[in-house]
């Protein structure tokens, strides 16, 4: 019964989609301000819709009901509870349902937060969101329903993939989605504007606050990913270049680019047509990777039950969409005229150098992503594109992003001054060629040296640029409270977003250069020295009882010196249901890197294989992910989003704007 | 003045492009996944190369040996299997539509105790024609098999036209080893 109300309200919502996607267009096309209206009510309705039917499907789940094939196909009465509801967005159909209720949660916000927007443009706007909410919800309800039936009932569910029983990965999606489909609202917004022909600041200023958002959660649900393959997946490594991982990394750079170039709208009004392209292509990727992961066109370590019929479907939908909207973009792009002109040298030209390389970043993501594919497609044979392509391309775009990033935040709108940032850089500057000499001395790696002097770099000018607009050691206290109350929140959240970057790298650098690994057989009381650190192997406690599981759990004693540190306990899981191994690597955290211990499997001898590592400074990468995020919050929370009338007035003359 | 427009026009026009270029591609990939070419797909090696020369004991006793000389003439599916392996127990049933298709059916029993195997055929039925018992799987290696089950389907002058690597599906038979051994039989 529960869930014939899932699959029906579904069926409602699509038509409530349809209405919404007519009606208001029309009504904006005329004038008619009541047509126009039907937008606000349909959104509601269809968000309350799409709500009951996720809701009825997590109810399946929670009551273990597996007379529903997907519950029955993914879930199991012995799971603990977590896992029963994340087990609804654990495969592929629930997913999609997640998708449109994250959709239609984003078009409510809109209509209800979105009282003080133009009329037509907000109409405009939730009328190509709910075309969206039509492709999807038609796609759930032909190829993936997950409301479908099973008879006769089996006894129980075939369980979840232990892989997946975690809580890194129970919340990794959820948050991935926020962002992919957050990215939706940029898109119909340009949508909206490209047939209104209009941007300008004010525009900006509605369309920066929603991409934000979804940045944000894209980077916590890309960061969460991230750790879960770190500590789940037992070799220590925290990023794969994986066709799946590329498919969430895109839309972040495309996004990272939109978010700073939607600041250069908003100040400046000029570089129009530009971030209307760029929200296109930023919603255009998170299609694409629903495409990839899919379709089955890749191979990659993650996969959905792979279908071609869902393929052709969802390609069909990603051309409709972005081939829609670019052939839009090919004939209104024309009419975006464009504002402010500036200087080579100066924010705006710093910001443009950003954008070109990030997107180029995107782009050569892209290429090493689909490349086995031309290849295959044009039978050239079979090859796979891994990390040494990667790093070899990624990483030389990054260094000027990064190098810049501490110089553009400095100079002023329009024209600014070089000689003049450079000089307000010399303490960065200074610390920055320290590092590098002390890394350089510390380790005779240049790669790591350079990198490191770079992350210096980065984090002392965000600070010193925080410093230069408060002036604690030239003011006094009063007056530098008093001013630091004044700056906008933005400019904090600018401040935190580059400072986290700078960890981040610092991060990937401590743990690709001076990682340590040691892989030996072990009997008990052996005893292993990695990077300093004694790791006694105490031996192994079998049959240990799991929730769902049964474990052989080991014993290291990990001491330095002399002095015990702690005692780390990797396991190697049995699960029941469905009857899969999983190893579970036992992680000692400490401010400058993760002590990491996995058990193997036993020889003859009675002695068990064993991996330990060091991996210096990886969570400096996860915290710093976090940080990042932060910063794209707290940016969010700035007054200027929050106080409603939009002021089509610019002051150049103000230099310091995040 | 009118060639800067032309040139901004064609600025405008380049993201579709590309992009359009893309799903030619995307949709090229499914056609072919369609039609079983799908990427995890690994050509092998031994894909018309003649079979490479065996002879084994039979795994029931008494029978004479299994070897590669016996296989010209006929079409024949040769199937790697074992008693430990699970996959092979889902592939199992399906063996018999390929035997009514007038395939010769041989089985390489691989890496198995021989009273293991011969209480799994007792159990599921025995539809090979022949079984050779490869126990320490050095001929599986001159096959090039990395995972059982596998299966070759061989060609009257004995060249290898086609490989299966994990069980056969009852799509795979239906859409790709009955056509290709209908077409081989002619």
């Amino acid at each position: 019964m529960i869930a014939e109300i899932g699959h029906f309200s579904l069926i409602l919502a699509l038509f409530v989609a349809l209405f919404q996607a007519v009606f208001p267009l029309i009504g904006a096309a005329r004038g008619n301000r009541a047509w126009m209206g039907v937008a606000e009510p349909a959104s509601f309705a269809q968000f309350l819709l799409v709500a009951t039917s996720f809701g009825a499907l997590t109810w399946c789940y929670v009551a273990s009901d597996f007379s529903v094939l997907n519950v029955a196909q993914n879930s199991h009465t012995d799971k603990p509870m977590l896992y029963k509801i994340a087990g609804v967005w654990a495969n592929h159909e629930g997913s999609m349902l997640l998708w449109i209720f994250i959709l239609g949660l984003y078009g409510a916000a809109v209509s209800w937060l979105g009282g003080n927007l133009p009329p037509a443009l907000r109409a405009r706007a939730l009328s190509v969101q709910a075309m969206i909410a039509v492709g999807f919800i038609l796609f759930i309800l032909f190829t993936s329903n997950p409301f479908l039936r099973l008879d006769p009932v089996p006894a129980n569910g075939e369980g979840l993939n232990p892989l997946l029983q975690d809580p890194g990965l129970a919340f990794h999606p959820p948050f991935l989605y926020l962002g992919y489909v957050g990215f939706s609202m940029a898109f119909s917004f340009a949508i909206a504007a490209l047939i209104e022909g209009r941007v300008d600041a004010a525009w900006a200023r509605w369309v920066r606050p929603w991409t934000l958002a979804a940045w944000c959660f894209l980077t916590l649900g890309i960061g969460l990913g991230s750790w879960w393959a770190y500590y789940t997946l037992g070799w220590g490594g925290w990023w794969y270049w994986d066709p799946v991982e590329n498919a969430s990394f895109m839309p972040w750079l495309a996004g990272t680019a939109l978010v700073h170039s939607l600041i250069v709208v908003e100040r400046r009004d000029t570089l129009k047509a530009w971030t209307v392209l760029l929200a296109i292509v930023s919603f255009s990727f998170s299609l694409l990777g629903t495409f990839l992961v899919r379709s089955g066109v890749l191979t990659s370590v993650h996969s959905f039950a792979s279908d071609p019929t869902r393929g052709v479907f969802i390609l069909a939908l990603l051309a409709a969409v972005t081939g829609g909207s670019m052939a839009l973009f090919f004939l209104r792009a024309p009419r975006l005229k464009s504002g402010g002109l500036f200087a080579p040298v100066s924010r705006e030209g710093s910001l443009v150098l950003n954008n070109v390389l990030l997107s180029s970043a995107a782009g050569v993501v892209l290429l090493g992503t689909l490349y086995p594919l031309f290849m295959d497609v044009l039978d050239l044979g079979k090859i796979s594109v891994g990390p040494p392509f990667f790093n070899a391309v990624f990483v030389p775009l990054m260094v000027p992003v990064v190098f810049l990033m501490a110089l553009g935040t400095q100079m002023s709108w329009k024209r600014g001054n070089l000689t003049l940032a450079l000089r307000q850089l010399k303490v960065a500057g200074v610390a920055a060629l320290a590092a590098l000499l002390l890394t350089w001395a510390m380790s005779r790696s240049l790669g790591a040296s350079a990198a490191m002097g770079l992350a210096t770099w980065l984090f002392v000018g965000t600070i010193s640029n925080l410093f230069n607009r408060l002036k604690p050691s030239r003011l006094s206290l009063s007056e530098v409270w008093r001013r630091a109350a004044g700056v906008p929140l933005s400019f904090y959240g600018m401040i935190l977003a580059h400072a986290g970057l700078a960890l981040v790298i610092v991060g990937i650098t401590g743990s690709t250069a001076w990682k340590t690994e040691k892989i030996q057989v072990m009997h008990s009381g052996d005893t292993i020295n990695v990077a300093g650190y004694d790791l006694a192997f105490k031996g192994v406690e079998e049959g240990v009882k799991g929730p769902n599981y049964i474990a052989a759990r080991a014993t290291f004693t990990a001491s330095k010196n002399g002095k015990f540190i702690a005692d780390l306990k990797p396991e190697k899981r049995m699960y029941e249901m469905p009857p899969r191994p999983t190893t579970n690597a036992a992680i000692h955290t400490s401010a400058f890197g993760d002590l990491y211990a996995v058990i193997g499997d036993p020889n003859e001898s009675g002695g068990y294989v064993t991996r330990l590592y060091y991996n210096p400074l990886v969570p400096w990468i996860f915290i710093g992910a976090g940080v990042v995020a932060l910063g794209g919050l707290v940016s969010l929370g700035d007054r200027r989003y929050r106080v409603g009338v939009p002021s089509h007035k610019v002051n150049p003359k103000n230099p310091v704007h995040a | 003045m009118r060639d800067t427009m032309f040139l901004r026009r064609l600025t405008l026009f380049f993201p579709m492009a590309i992009f359009l270029t893309l799903v030619g591609f995307f949709f090229y990939r499914l056609v072919l996944i369609e039609k079983g070419n799908t990427p995890n797909m690994i050509p092998s090696v031994m894909i018309n190369r003649p079979v490479p020369v065996f002879a084994l004991p039979s795994l029931i006793s008494g029978k004479p040996l299994v070897a590669s000389a016996a296989l010209k003439g006929k079409v024949t599916l040769i199937d790697v299997f074992a008693s430990w392996c699970v996959p092979c127990r889902v592939e199992h049933p399906l063996l018999a539509s390929i035997k009514e298709a007038g395939i010769a059916l041989v089985g390489i029993n691989y890496k198995d105790r021989p009273e293991d195997a011969l209480l799994w055929l007792e159990k599921l039925g025995d539809p090979y024609d022949a079984i050779a018992s490869d126990r320490d799987g050095r001929v599986a290696i001159d096959f090039g098999v990395y995972g059982v089950p596998e299966s070759y389907l061989i060609d009257k002058q004995g060249v290898i036209r086609f490989k299966q690597t994990g069980p056969l599906t009852p799509e795979d038979i239906r859409d790709r080893l009955l056509p290709l051994a209908k077409e081989l039989n002619k």
